[in-house]
């Protein structure tokens, strides 16, 4: 296939400038230093949005990864269509991101404990759960299950994805059915929800942690704000659905900076080891 | 199972014959649309007064206060116990705003969960009737946390020890419908429609307006009919004459009818076999391809060259559960020659960047 295509190179590779505007508080950071701060404003601690490669980059002792599954793209269910067709906006997306949908899992280490973990990426379509983001989820559950380990799902999602319809919708079933099952196993489940993490997504596997935690000022609601806004008209309050209105309501347990998370996960692994399980930090770490 | 995977609808002999051809598709599911709306459509609680011999409703989730919005109690057909929950409409202005057009608030599902436990505890089986536009998206639904009362009412009917049979009356609208639809057997009535969001909300996201509904509803095949053959409705009931709202007895003898053959069914799985049976039902939902698990996906970090990434972005290498229920859209030509165009690039950056997409918030 001798093709010549207007090609963008990819942003990390040649950043189009140097430099990105803190939306935040509107300082221009310098490209090198903000990945250096794990794309953390130095000056106001805005939180980028980050890929979830980068997540698990972050999170996972080096090395230690070992991705399950990355080959499942989504069929299309239901030849969806609107401005555009939606195997051709996954196909886009696909090229984009390097991706093929917007889910990446598997089983790692974390402090020196086994994990099995999943990360969703906002920048796949707006890391929207269709049946492939909801099959790796259950299967990072059910991994986390047969293995007898710890499962984390860090969230960055819009919600279910509307192109593949019901059977989106499907998917807050199919993995709640198996955190149910990992709940009843005894193991510890943790939700890192980072921004933004809405509607079905939330309304599913992101909600239901042992331990919910987030990221500072995340986005975290169930309707969009143009319904909650729009709709029903009611005037919103302060923060609303901010990480901090979560935790005021108590349905998130910690609002971690990203600077600290990996070392906050590793003490909650650490204390919320299943019981009989032994500690293997200290020991040598099983590689996947 | 098979027939699921397939994406045949396991019953056929309660379907209605096909409505007289359409003149246009658009306006046939549009149609079922509105007729699931129509206010003289019978609600829950008037369908359950057919339906059952005695109900005594049961008010408030013992944590906050009580949702009209969704209503539930133990009743009697036939002689047989069970646990009503659903969503309830008003037939008029006044009793929408008390029941907030079906709009379930954290307490309603928080009252759900409530009474699924009671049941599990009695033994008794669960009927679910949905009729909603979906979950109410207002600020003191977030306050109390509508994700989590919905998420925790579908953990609740996953576990749950007895037989569940949800009955898609009217609107089964996303989230707030799903929360109390997990049930071992769904079955809808003719005219139901079953979407992951408002077809308006929908068509606001994706056309950028509201007035494309019908085309929403069209591309997300809300219809029961469509939901059938997707499997995700086992079981389609055919409504007297025009639709349920010309007869709301007629309605309620044959969903009564339905209600006993499946708890007839449901009978003779035992606690254990009835979670696992539900599970693997909600398990095998998907439609994906396996494309293999060798390579680095095309665009990752080594870049390589561009007719690498595209043969590897088109070619399936396998094929995973999900195979039976799509095909319906080949991906091959048309992306290619998208791709030979140029238009991915462009598209795909924004798509990277987040701009491409609204998020896809659901409406509820
Ligand atoms: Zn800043």
């Amino acid at each position: 296939m001798p093709l010549t295509l207007p090609f963008r190179p990819r942003r990390e590779t040649y950043p189009p400038d140097m430099w990105t505007k803190c939306p935040s508080c509107s300082e221009m950071l310098f490209n090198k230093h903000l990945a250096k701060n794990l794309r953390v404003c130095g000056t106001c601690g805005h939180h980028f949005r980050i890929s979830a490669k980068a997540r698990l980059d972050q999170l996972l002792d080096p090395g230690t990864f070992r991705e399950r599954d990355e080959g499942l793209a989504s069929r299309d269910p239901l030849g969806f269509v609107d401005s555009k067709p939606y195997a051709d906006r996954l196909v886009a997306a696909q090229l984009a991101t390097g991706r093929r949908d917007a889910a990446t899992w598997g089983f790692g280490a974390l402090g020196g404990r086994r994990v099995a973990i999943c990360a969703l990426d906002f920048g796949f379509m707006g890391g929207s759960m269709g049946s492939v983001v909801g099959e790796k989820v259950t299967r990072a559950a059910e991994g986390a299950f047969v293995e007898r380990i710890p499962l984390i799902v860090v969230s960055a999602s819009g919600g279910a994805r509307m192109q593949e319809g019901t059977l989106a919708l499907m998917q807050l079933v199919k993995t709640i059915g198996a955190l149910e099952r990992l709940r009843a196993a005894g193991l510890p489940y943790i939700s890192v929800l980072a921004d933004p993490t809405t509607g079905g997504v939330f309304a599913s596997f992101a909600a239901l942690g042992d331990v919910n935690v987030a990221e500072p000022n995340a986005l975290i609601g169930f309707a969009g704000a143009r319904v909650s806004a729009g709709t029903i008209a009611e005037e919103l309050p302060p923060g609303f659905q901010r990480a901090e209105f979560l935790f005021s309501h108590g349905f998130v347990d910690r609002i971690v900076t990203r600077a600290d998370l990996r070392d906050e996960l590793a003490l909650l692994l650490a204390l919320l080891r299943p019981a009989g399980a032994t500690d293997d930090a200290s020991g040598s770490v099983r590689r996947g | 199972m098979v027939d699921r995977l397939l994406g045949r609808p396991r019953d056929r002999e309660t379907a209605p014959s096909a409505p007289p051809p359409p003149e246009d598709p658009r306006d046939a599911v549009w149609a079922r649309v509105q007729l699931a709306r129509n206010p003289r459509r019978p609600h829950t609680l008037e369908l359950v007064g057919h339906i059952t011999d005695a109900f005594v409703e049961l008010h408030g989730d013992r944590l906050f206060g009580d949702d009209g919005a969704i209503v539930g109690g133990p009743a009697r057909i036939d002689g047989r116990r069970v646990m009503i929950v659903g969503h309830q409409k008003g037939a008029d202005t006044d009793e929408n705003i008390r029941r907030n057009f079906g709009m379930g608030k954290p307490e309603g599902f928080r009252k759900a969960i409530r009474l699924f436990e009671l049941a599990e505890r009695l033994g008794l089986p669960v009927v679910t009737f949905v009729d909603t536009p979906g979950a109410y998206p207002g600020a003191e639904a977030e306050e109390r946390g509508v994700a989590d009362a919905i998420a925790r009412s579908i953990g609740a009917m996953c576990r749950l020890r007895v037989p569940i049979i949800t009955l898609i009356t009217g609107e089964g609208g996303s989230g707030g419908a799903l929360a109390i639809a997990a049930g071992d057997v769904v079955v809808a009535l003719e005219n139901a429609v079953y979407a992951v969001i408002s077809p308006e909300g929908c068509a606001s996201i994706l056309w950028r307006t509201p007035e494309k509904a019908p085309d929403a509803a069209l591309a997300m095949r809300m219809s029961a009919q469509d939901q059938a053959e997707l499997g995700v409705i086992d079981r389609v009931v055919a409504e007297p004459g025009e639709g349920a709202h010309v007869d709301a007895a007629e309605t309620g003898r044959r969903l009564r009818a339905v209600i006993l053959e499946e708890l007839d069914g449901l009978a003779a799985l035992s606690p254990d076999e009835l979670v696992a049976k539900r599970g693997g039902r909600y398990r095998v939902f998907g439609a994906f391809d396996d494309l293999g698990v060798t390579e680095p996906i095309p665009g990752a970090a080594d870049r390589p060259g561009l007719a690498d990434r595209l043969r590897r972005a088109l070619e399936p290498v396998g094929k995973s559960v999900g195979d039976a229920l799509g095909g319906r859209t080949g991906r091959d030509g048309r992306d290619a020659r998208d791709a030979r165009e140029g238009r991915d690039a462009r598209e795909g950056r924004d798509a990277r960047e987040g701009r491409d997409e609204p998020p896809a918030r659901e409406e509820v």
